[in-house]
């Protein structure tokens, strides 16, 4: 962490909040044809005055129509400059429908959302490039969209393009960029607005790990001067940038506070891109199996055991093993496998102890995948998870591509 | 920046303080016009960036389209009658009031759907898009006036005194059909339907109205002309241009205050129903 808060802290003391949500809750409709209706009912209601078409419930607050709910609800927070707020939460959790109303884009139903000074936006990065025409042309549409005088955007061409680092490419048409190209040309002129309040949405998700680490740094030198709000379902970037998350989940707050603390609830609630993969398929012939790991929680450079308890309703050959560990992203992080000959009847509970040798994985909390095979390889008999979580507690903070060695010994 | 701006965003309705409103309407307009520049900058020169005939297409619809009527006319198909000036220049000059008229109403239901993935994604003043789509159809007519200037050498029309209203004649069709075009564009960008009605409705609108031939005396068509808001704009510029009698000139000055107080009404809408769009189209 960088060690910027206290010194700015004094700096900003006096200043309002650039962020002030109180309450604010925003309702979508999950059918399209009734959801248009009703926003052509909305828009002309609004053009009347009135303050909604809908009615309102017992506790006074406004009445669901059919079809409607709560894409966020009862949210509230505030930030100060040179404060960075995390939001985390699951795809659907509302942080992108919260990062809209910030932005002024969408109306609350609900609460009331004060921002102060200049809103820059990354929400979409590359919005409104134009594939025919060349770069050049595209930074000052795209700059003066965001906000940029003409005089701005000439004095700020040559950094945007070189950050971006197009080069000389940048006479050249859009449509022939790659796409790490027109990302890093659209990262770089969204962040040269020197906005007040920075929205950032899954910016880093794209892109190399070169470019990545730059525009990391230029995030961490924007933090000083503005007050940031950052989406990213990579916790470790979370880590690195915010001094407190704010963790959504059916667009309410679950918990608000320092980073540390909030991230390590969320990883180990399981709230997060893993619970929406089914635990187990197996094959027809198998009649029940699990896996259950010895510790969930180990160090980095540990074994990670794990025992395996398979009944088939009939005979089938077991002839490769594989262990996999995915981490909070949803990304296959490890893989560790083995080849064997067992055949496994029908009266005979097989147990098989699984030892993945000196796991070498940064710090994080992963899901255990086991699957096996037959046929050489071919056929697939049995994709399951294991009972619970890992916790790896690691010095490490870059991956490193590596495979671990898998032991296998058949219990009796 | 020392003065540091602030912006509200609550579920009240914005016209519970229409003095605001106004406020921020005319404020947003002053911002949108350096965007709208760039933006028509960015249509215009690709359009014509990956097209052969380029500017040529400006021309070609209202040159076609005309050819047609002259033809019809010519082999009785079509009983024009007396048009003061030539058949051709007639119809010529009928087809590009006209798709003045009708580009004008078009441009923003179309304008807002090309630009719909920005403005579900980026906050600049929404105005930005429309000034942008109405420089494209000044542009257009500008090329279309220029081919209307040879077309007077050739066939030897001198305009009158009158001309000094032609220009007012231009702005007041563009006027008229921007209004309508804005008020249906927020209920267009939400059903398909509109943009598609507005295509089978805009061709035989045109062929109710006087453009390629003079308003009838009696019988339907004539009352239908009577009633048609298009007709007084459309026959006020062609008489202004060819020295003709001007004998709408009160309903063309009502429908000229009327289309502005629609502009007003159509852009407030507008305003007000962008929030609620782009919550619907996400």
């Amino acid at each position: 962490m960088m060690n910027r808060t206290h010194g700015l802290d004094a700096l900003y003391q006096d200043e309002p909040p650039l962020v002030r949500v109180r309450d604010v809750g925003k309702i979508f409709c999950v059918d399209l044809k009734r959801s248009l209706l009703y926003g052509l009912g909305d828009g002309f209601g609004e053009l009347l005055a009135r303050r909604s078409a809908r009615k309102s419930a017992a506790d006074g607050s406004q009445a669901l129509r059919r079809g409607e709910f709560w894409a966020n609800r009862g949210i509230t927070f505030e930030l100060k400059r040179g404060e960075c707020l995390g939001l985390i939460g699951r795809n659907g959790a509302g942080k992108t429908t919260l990062l809209k109303m910030l932005n002024g884009l969408i109306k609350p139903d609900e609460g009331i959302i004060e921002m102060r000074g200049r809103v820059g936006a990354i929400i979409a990065l590359g919005a409104g490039f134009n594939p025919l025409l060349t770069g050049r042309e595209n930074v000052y549409v795209n700059a003066s969209l965001l906000g940029l005088s003409k005089k701005e955007i000439d004095e700020k061409f040559d950094e945007i393009v070189d950050f971006a680092e197009i080069g000389t490419f940048i006479d050249a048409p859009v449509q022939s960029y790659s796409s790490g190209m027109q990302v890093r040309l659209g990262f770089a002129i969204a962040t040269s607005t020197e906005p007040d309040v920075l929205l950032l949405d899954e910016v880093l998700a794209v892109g190399d790990h070169s470019f990545q680490s730059k525009c990391m740094a230029r995030i961490s030198s924007l933090i000083g001067r503005c007050a940031v709000i950052f989406v990213s379902h990579q916790e470790h970037l979370v880590q690195r940038l915010c001094d407190r998350v704010l963790w959504l989940s059916k667009g309410t707050v679950v918990a608000d506070g320092p980073t540390r603390e909030i991230l390590a609830r969320y990883l180990d609630s399981g709230d997060d891109r893993l619970t929406g993969i089914p635990s187990a398929s197996l094959h027809a012939n198998i009649a029940s199996a699990s896996a259950v790991m010895s510790r969930r929680e180990i160090h980095a450079g540990d074994d990670l055991e794990v025992l395996l308890e398979v009944n088939t309703s009939s005979t089938e050959s077991l002839e490769e093993i594989f262990i996999c560990l995915i981490d909070g992203t949803g990304k296959y992080v490890c893989r560790a496998t083995i080849g064997l000959q067992h055949s496994m009847t029908t009266d005979v509970t097989t147990r098989l102890d699984l030892k993945v040798r000196d796991l070498r994985l940064k710090s994080g909390t992963y899901l255990v995948q086991v699957l096996a095979f037959k046929d050489g390889g071919k056929a697939q008999l049995l994709d399951l998870h294991c009972n619970e979580r890992v916790r790896i507690s690691s010095p490490w903070i870059s991956k490193v591509e590596y495979q671990p060695r898998l032991d296998l010994k058949i219990l009796e | 920046m020392s003065e540091i701006m602030l912006k509200i965003y609550s579920p009240d309705p914005e016209l519970a303080r229409p003095l605001n409103v106004l406020k921020s309407m005319w404020l947003d307009l002053k911002r949108a016009r350096p965007i709208a520049w760039r933006l028509f900058v960015r249509d215009f020169s690709a359009q014509y960036r990956a097209s052969f005939l380029g500017y040529a297409w400006a021309v070609l619809p209202p040159l076609l389209n005309s050819f047609t009527f002259v033809f019809l006319n010519n082999q009785g198909l079509l009983k024009a009658g007396s048009t003061g000036s030539s058949y051709p220049f007639y119809a010529l000059t009928g087809t590009i009031l006209w798709q003045l008229f009708s580009d004008s109403l078009t441009m923003p239901l179309a304008a807002l759907q090309q630009s719909k993935s920005i403005l579900a994604r980026l906050n600049f003043p929404r105005e930005s898009v429309i000034l942008s789509g109405l420089l494209g159809v000044m542009v257009t007519l500008l090329i279309r006036l220029i081919l209307l200037g040879v077309m007077m050498m050739v066939f030897g029309i001198v305009p009158g005194a009158g001309f000094l209203l032609f220009p007012v004649a231009l702005f007041a069709l563009c006027a008229a059909g921007l209004a309508l075009g804005l008020m249906i564009a927020p209920a267009g960008m939400l059903f398909g339907d509109v943009g598609k009605l507005l295509t089978l409705i805009l061709p035989v609108w045109m062929l109710l109205t006087p453009v390629v031939y003079p308003p009838r005396i009696h019988g339907l068509a004539a009352s239908i002309a009577a009633w048609n808001p298009v007709t007084p704009l459309i026959e006020t510029a062609r008489a202004s241009l060819t020295a003709q009698p001007l004998d709408h000139l009160p309903s063309f000055a009502f429908m000229m205050v009327l289309s502005f107080l629609l502009i007003l009404g159509g852009w407030l809408g507008f305003r007000i129903g962008m929030p609620h769009l782009v919550a619907r189209l996400g």
